[in-house]
């Protein structure tokens, strides 16, 4: 219990992971950074870039993270491009906020979402970054920046990134109620979440979240059994019924929690539920299989049972969307060259290539315009305006995901961004929202 | 007895080669030790330490991102005092105790009907293989494929859907109980069969001849005379397929649809969530029931006769 904790997560000390291996390669780095400075001090070589460019190819950087934005491909186009190397670790997202908080010194990137943002960041752990080094901080979609995808729309509950995505000063780890010049994570990646299901099963039109425990569905619904996920679609849902009234679905109470967890537990125990899926493939397979035919569902999950030719749609609901999203920070020892490639490296990031890429993915990137550049007008008209495909549109690695005339489910980024309802969050009852969740799926 | 000879023997030694008869017998006392030596070291690094560290961890307190070293009983506490606990143990011990029963029957037939029934070693030997032949997949893949099997629109349901026999597929046969306890006695019936071959196979044909000339029935037979004798084989693959069963969590995972507890599964979950105290906990509170249940076993059936 929190009552009997001897230490917090903020105060208790660091661990040491690999420090021996870390320290020899910095101090090899500082040397030949020294070195570069003298040379370039001494005024004997003028081409100060091309030296640039010779030391930073020493560099390698250490990003790890969930898996979703952890691509090779951008390992690849970062040594073409910049000419370093970026280690890429993919990891669980439990996992992922351990490691940052308890082996700072294991990864020079973080590659991590905003609800882990807000457990890891007041660990100290991290450097927030000085957004005049953003070359296209101003150009960052302002989901990101207030809350507001445009100045008339509302600000969603949970963690919402902006709440944690600036920090008061260079040395805190308070989170600034508004934008300063201290980013803590650089937006990479993020997408609105709804619920998937088989149009050609469902027998009727879905429009709202309540339908995942309509008794029409019996045995043929599932959500996911991740809690910190899976708790806010069941919020979604207990809301849409009217059940229950939420001051914020993303920090509820213990009687908020009680209220939704019974609903869920009444209609497992009537047998609303088919299974509970944890894992990306399962999900398919229940919805593929015809086990399930609503259930809670991950965008590319979709796009991979429709690549078996089989009929599923991305649904959006009228009560609108669960959001999530991620991003780049930086380890608290970075410095020197190392910490100049990385703003190297989030500045490339949000150059136009990778930004393009995610957006081929289904996923959306952080800087709208570069992306724009590296996408074909039919591309953009199809996964960012909502437009009717003109040719077959094609995943990053060239198979076609979508024939010419399809539409995306839900439309324009406008329509789906803009009319998120929650964000994924950490609630301040989370052990016991988890211990309550665990009793959800044993009852 | 040999070594309280020994130090009697070397003492009436003189003193120069006193020294040396000592050292020898101190060698010749300590060549036990050293030939228990490997196996005691290997018990003590892989299964002492583990379990002393899982019991030092389980008093540690935790929360959402670090444990702490401490010596707090909350763990305990939340485990024992939560409802959802004693239900999980309920029902792993149903699964536990469906699983046995099932497969002791299916077991009991399958090594009675080739230890009796089948006269050539050959075809014991060859039929004995058969029953092993499932075993040489994984565990997960023999799992998995009852899904499709089972499935709403699986083999099993469209083919009695087409023979006329059933209207709408039955439901019941995948993601439920029925589906884990199938699963499990497909895993473990195995584990039940050999070791009551092992006993059967050791039981002296004269005493059946002996009971058959003294006018029992085939029935009686089976029931006072092989049934007693192959309890030890029994026992053994009870503690098999009930500590298999007590700890398993991925099977139920898989053919619950998620929607079943298991104790292994609770502990499974919690490591997840990185609550590692609380799976500490856990652990030791299911190693304890399982060491309570193989005792009362061993208490039933001394199985020391069978090795």
């Amino acid at each position: 219990m929190t009552e009997t904790r001897t230490g917090s997560p903020l105060s208790a000390g660091t661990t040491t992971g690999g420090t021996t291996k870390g320290v020899s390669r910095r101090t090899l780095l500082k040397g030949t950074a020294a070195a570069a400075g003298v040379a370039i001090g001494s005024g004997a070589i003028t081409g100060f870039p091309t030296i640039w460019a010779q030391n930073i190819k020493n560099v390698t950087l250490r990003q790890f993270g969930t898996g979703v934005s952890n691509l090779n491909a951008v390992a690849d186009k970062v040594k073409e491009d910049l000419g370093f190397t970026l280690q890429m670790t993919a990891l669980d997202s439990d996992a992922v906020a351990q490691r940052a908080v308890t082996q700072p010194k294991s990864y020079d990137i973080a590659d991590i979402e905003y609800w882990i943002c807000k457990k890891v960041f007041p660990a100290g752990v991290m450097q927030p970054m000085d957004v005049s080094k953003i070359k296209n901080f101003d150009k960052i979609v302002p989901i990101f920046v207030n809350g507001k995808l445009t100045p008339e729309s509302a600000v969603a509950q949970g963690t919402a990134p902006h709440t944690v995505g600036f920090v008061e000063g260079k040395d805190s780890i308070k989170f600034a109620k508004s934008a300063t010049q201290w980013m803590t994570l650089i937006p990479t990646i993020y997408n609105a979440d709804t619920l998937g299901i088989r149009p050609d099963l469902v027998g009727r039109p879905i429009s709202s979240w309540k339908d995942l425990l309509d008794p029409a569905f019996k045995g043929k619904a599932s959500i996911i059994n991740i809690p910190s996920i899976g708790i806010m679609d069941a919020a979604m849902v207990c809301e849409a019924m009217g059940e229950v009234k939420y001051g914020d679905k993303g920090n509820m109470t213990k009687e908020e929690i009680d209220k939704t967890l019974k609903i869920m537990t009444d209609a497992k125990k009537a047998g609303q539920f088919r299974a509970f899926w944890k894992t990306f493939d399962e999900s398919v397979n229940l919805m593929s299989s015809g086990e399930v035919i609503i259930q809670s569902m991950w965008s590319p999950a979709v796009a991979a049972v429709r690549a078996k030719g089989i009929q599923c749609v991305y649904q959006p609901l009228k009560e609108g969307y669960r959001a999530w999203g991620g991003g780049l920070g930086i380890a608290k020892h970075l410095s020197g060259l190392e910490l100049e490639a990385a703003y190297e490296y989030i500045n490339w990031y949000l150059s136009g290539w990778v930004g393009a890429y995610l957006n081929r993915q289904g996923y959306y990137s952080a800087v709208l315009d570069t992306a724009k550049e590296h996408m074909s007008p039919d591309e953009w008209a199809f996964w960012m305006e909502g437009q009717p495909a003109k040719t077959d549109i094609l995943s990053p690695e060239g198979k076609v995901m979508e024939k010419a005339g399809a539409v995306r489910d839900g439309g324009s980024f406008q329509d789906r961004m803009g009319r998120v309802a929650c964000w994924n969050a950490v609630m301040d009852e989370d052990r016991y929202m988890v211990r309550k969740w665990n009793e959800f799926v044993a009852a | 007895m040999t070594a309280s000879a020994v130090p009697s023997e070397a003492s009436s030694a003189s003193a120069a080669p006193r020294s040396g008869g000592v050292r020898r017998s101190m060698l010749r006392r300590a060549v036990p030790y050293l030939q228990a030596g490997p196996l005691a070291l290997t018990l003590l690094v892989f299964l002492l330490v583990p379990i002393l560290t899982i019991v030092a961890v389980s008093f540690w307190d935790y929360d959402s991102i670090r444990i702490y070293p401490d010596f707090v009983l909350t763990n305990y506490e939340e485990l024992l005092t939560s409802p959802v606990t004693w239900k999980t143990y309920l029902n792993t011990v149903k699964f536990a105790a469906l699983t046995w029963v099932i497969t002791l029957l299916i077991g009991f037939t399958v090594a009675y009907f080739l230890a009796f029934h089948v006269q050539s070693t050959t075809w014991q030997m060859v039929l004995f293989l058969v029953c092993t032949i499932p075993f040489w997949t994984s565990n997960i893949i023999r799992m998995i494929s009852w899904i499709p099997f089972l499935g709403r629109n699986g083999l099993l349901n469209s083919g009695l859907i087409s023979a006329g026999l059933i209207d709408q597929p039955l439901e019941f046969l995948l993601f439920s109980d029925f589906a884990v306890v199938l699963a499990f006695v497909h895993l473990y019936a195995l584990f039940m069969v050999v070791p009551i071959f092992n006993s059967m196979m050791r039981i002296d044909r004269a005493l059946v001849e002996a009971a058959r000339d003294g006018g029992a029935s085939a029935a009686q037979v089976v029931w006072n005379v092989i049934l007693p004798l192959a309890k030890p084989g029994i026992a053994i693959g009870s503690i098999f397929v009930v500590t298999l069963v007590m700890g398993d969590f991925i099977t139920v995972r898989l053919m619950s649809g998620g929607q079943s507890a298991s104790i292994g599964l609770m502990i499974a979950n919690e490591i997840s969530l990185l609550q590692y105290p609380a799976a500490a906990a856990n652990a030791v509170v299911l190693l304890a029931v399982v060491l309570i249940m193989v005792v009362a076993m061993l208490r039933i059936v001394d199985i020391r006769k069978e090795l």
